[in-house]
């Protein structure tokens, strides 16, 4: 689950990661409040989960009340590479002396959490990986030991960060690496990782992090249930928010072939297929496991509420799955919601006969049963490819 | 011969009053497996259908000899029962339980490495069946028959396809490994390919990789260095867009990490065949094994 900034922000302050001073506003009567509290000037900031916001025009500075009106007119309601700012973070303004990279990420390959740091911060860090490798200093640690005040100290020097601010930034890295842990985020990113030019309290100067990029494990949220909340509905697709809410795993995509099958491999390789016969899935649909008549017919629903869909294939290999169950799901789903676009059905596999039979006694109009995958993709692309343009074609 | 699993395993299973825990560990003794005991915290001196249960792993392992766990506890209990099992010494731990959160895969990963004495299979994966000899987990045995073809997989369905369009062709296995769709898989490719390359009854090895991480990648490079067997492989998810996770966990595309084609490459540059579906990598398979025969 990824995280708006400013709730990566208010995470990171549980953590005493030092953050400047923000509000949210979803109003340009709450943005010009907020903004009057923090002191100006200040940032009115567009709060979507998409990089490049600055260039897109969502990220503007104040310097009084009327300035923080105009612009939070500007960004509400703006569209940044296909999202909708419905939220606005209004934070105190920064002064800039140096920008910094930090992360944590979960790599898999080396099964353990690795350490990034650079002081080629405020930049794409994939282009900084590119063109000058050695920028970042990198740095796995042994999740069973954990982070050691060492261990933040050699990155700060191996990264070249100015000494002044090696403990600082060492700190910072230490709080990150909490907030990984405690948290359990699978990212945590600080792009730019600002020092700020003037002495604080030790005579060094100060970090902050001025951005905030988390990505939460969703298997993890029973053990947070006050993160479980900062789900970002809104920028959530309608028809993938409707599979969730029937717990069906589905992934929307851009063709006109509904489908449906059971286990993740196989449905991945199933669109693989259609695509190779020349079709464009509309979906990713794993029924699960055992799936049972009543899962069968919620799944339907879910695909023929995308109106860009033309057929529909179900591609079963049924283990735990029994055809026969998804045989009685699809007719359920026919009787309730008689759908009006082909259905392509190869069920193989525990029961497949008892499957193929009851389809064959309940006579549906327009369902076609296929005994091979590659036959059922070739037969849903030729249906799909022959029916008449819908409406959202025109 | 097979790997992994065989006449000599003696299964305890960690929830094995559960429904599906029940349905499975009965399936698995049908079809020969050495169904020693069950564990369920509570429950001991109870039996499932004569199957011994006991409150705790290191009970269960010291009064029936059990050497193999399969895990079927719900995620949130999943990495204490898999330490537990490897606590009682129980060498290969078999995790079914998919949703296990990634950092206690992490925790559970990192500790069995140093520790050096069980292996784990999974989480998230339908086990390991050696045709004829015994099942442990939820692969539908009656599709595979015995045979020379060792099947590696990180999906379960797929690895169900494969294996009966061998069979329809009159093919078998010598063990079929699912070694699960999660970020972090107790066992890698590279480790059962090592395996199936050392076991006498495999001619030819079949991988089903999918988009995420670099584990097919690396595979890649074990596989030009150190097997000299045929291997056909498989990847699943061309069509899969980036940032979108495809119901496995660990299937992911992130930025250009990770991506099928990638994948494919990779194993194509090692002299790996790779068939673009699953049909095809059974028609592979077949014709190089008619070649060998």
């Amino acid at each position: 689950m990824d995280l708006l900034e400013y709730q990566g922000k208010q995470l990171f302050a549980r953590h005493a990661v030092p953050v400047p001073d923000g509000r949210l506003a979803v109003s340009i009567e709450e943005a010009m409040d907020a903004a009057d509290d923090i002191g100006y000037p200040c940032v009115v900031k567009a709060q979507v989960q998409i990089g490049g916001r600055g260039k897109a025009g969502g990220i503007k500075l104040a310097k009084d009340r009327d300035e923080v009106g105009e612009h939070a007119e500007a960004i509400l309601g703006m569209d940044i590479r296909g999202l909708t700012v419905h939220e606005l973070w209004i934070e105190e303004a920064s002064e800039i002396a140096a920008e910094y990279y930090a992360s944590v990420i979960f790599d898999r390959s080396a099964k353990a959490p690795l350490l990034m740091l650079s002081t080629k911060g405020g930049m794409d860090i994939e282009e900084v990986a590119d063109e000058d490798p050695d920028a970042i200093a990198r740095l796995h640690v042994d999740p069973l030991l954990g982070l050691q005040d060492f261990h933040g100290r050699r990155l700060a020097f191996e990264a070249g960060v100015d000494a002044d601010v090696v403990r600082p930034v060492g700190q910072m890295l230490a709080k990150l690496y909490e907030v990984f842990t405690a948290e359990e985020a699978t990212l945590v990113e600080v792009n730019p990782l600002i020092v700020t030019p003037s002495a604080e309290d030790g005579g060094s100067r100060g970090v902050r992090a001025l951005d905030a990029k988390v990505t939460l494990d969703e298997n993890a949220m029973f053990r947070h249930t006050d993160n479980a909340q900062l789900r970002d509905i809104s920028g959530e697709d309608p028809q993938e928010r409707m599979a969730k809410e029937r717990g069906l795993t589905f992934v929307k995509l851009d063709g006109d072939i509904g489908i449906l099958g059971n286990g993740a491999g196989l449905v991945m390789s199933t669109l693989d297929v259609v695509a190779e016969a020349g079709g464009s899935p509309a979906n990713f649909l794993d029924a699960g496991g055992g799936s049972k008549a009543d899962a069968i017919t919620n799944a339907v629903e879910v695909i023929l509420s995308n109106p860009k869909v033309k057929a529909v294939l179900f591609n079963i290999f049924g283990g735990i799955t029994r055809c026969d169950e998804v045989a009685r799901g699809l007719i359920e789903a026919f009787n309730q919601i008689s759908p009006q676009v082909p259905f392509v059905v190869r069920l193989d596999g525990t029961n497949d006969k008892e499957g193929r039979q009851l389809l064959a006694e309940a006579n549906l109009p327009n369902v076609f049963t296929e005994s091979t995958m590659d036959d059922a993709a070739r037969k849903v692309v030729e249906l799909a490819n022959s029916a008449s343009p819908t409406e959202a074609d025109s | 011969m097979s790997i992994l699993v065989d006449q000599s395993t003696k299964l305890c299973v960690s929830g094995i009053t559960g429904r599906e825990g029940t349905f499975h560990s009965l399936r698995n003794r049908e079809y020969g497996t050495d169904v020693v005991a069950g564990v369920t915290p509570g429950k001991g001196g109870q039996d499932v259908e004569g199957i011994p249960v006991f409150n705790t792993f290191a009970e269960a392992v010291g009064d029936t000899g059990a050497n193999t766990a399969m895990i079927f506890v719900p995620p949130r209990f999943a990495a204490d029962s898999i330490l537990e099992a490897e606590d009682a010494g129980i060498e290969l731990i078999i995790c079914i339980t998919e949703g296990i959160p990634a950092h206690d895969e992490l925790r559970v990963y990192n500790t069995l490495r140093k520790n050096g004495r069980a292996r784990l299979i999974g989480p998230n994966c339908p086990g390991i069946l050696s045709p004829g000899k015994a099942n442990v987990g939820i692969i539908p045995a009656a599709f595979f028959r015995e045979g020379n073809v060792g099947v590696v997989s990180r999906s379960g369905t797929l690895t169900y396809q494969i294996g009966n369009v061998l069979a329809q062709r009159g093919f078998g296995n010598s063990s079929i490994v699912g070694i699960g769709g999660d970020p972090v898989p107790g066992t890698d490719f590279i480790e059962v390919i090592g395996m199936f390359e050392e076991d006498p009854e495999t001619e030819l090895i079949v991988m089903c990789g999918e988009i995420g991480g670099d584990a097919e990648e690396r595979a890649a490079d074990f596989i030009a260095e150190n097997v000299s067997k045929p291997v056909v492989a498989y990847i699943a998810g061309f069509t899969a867009p980036p940032g979108k996770t495809m119901g496995h966990a660990g299937a992911i595309v992130s930025g250009s990490q990770g991506t099928a084609r990638a994948k494919a490459e990779a194993l194509e540059a090692r002299g790996v065949r790779v068939g673009r579906t699953p049909t095809q990598v059974a028609e592979q398979a077949v014709s190089l094994l008619g070649a060998a025969a």
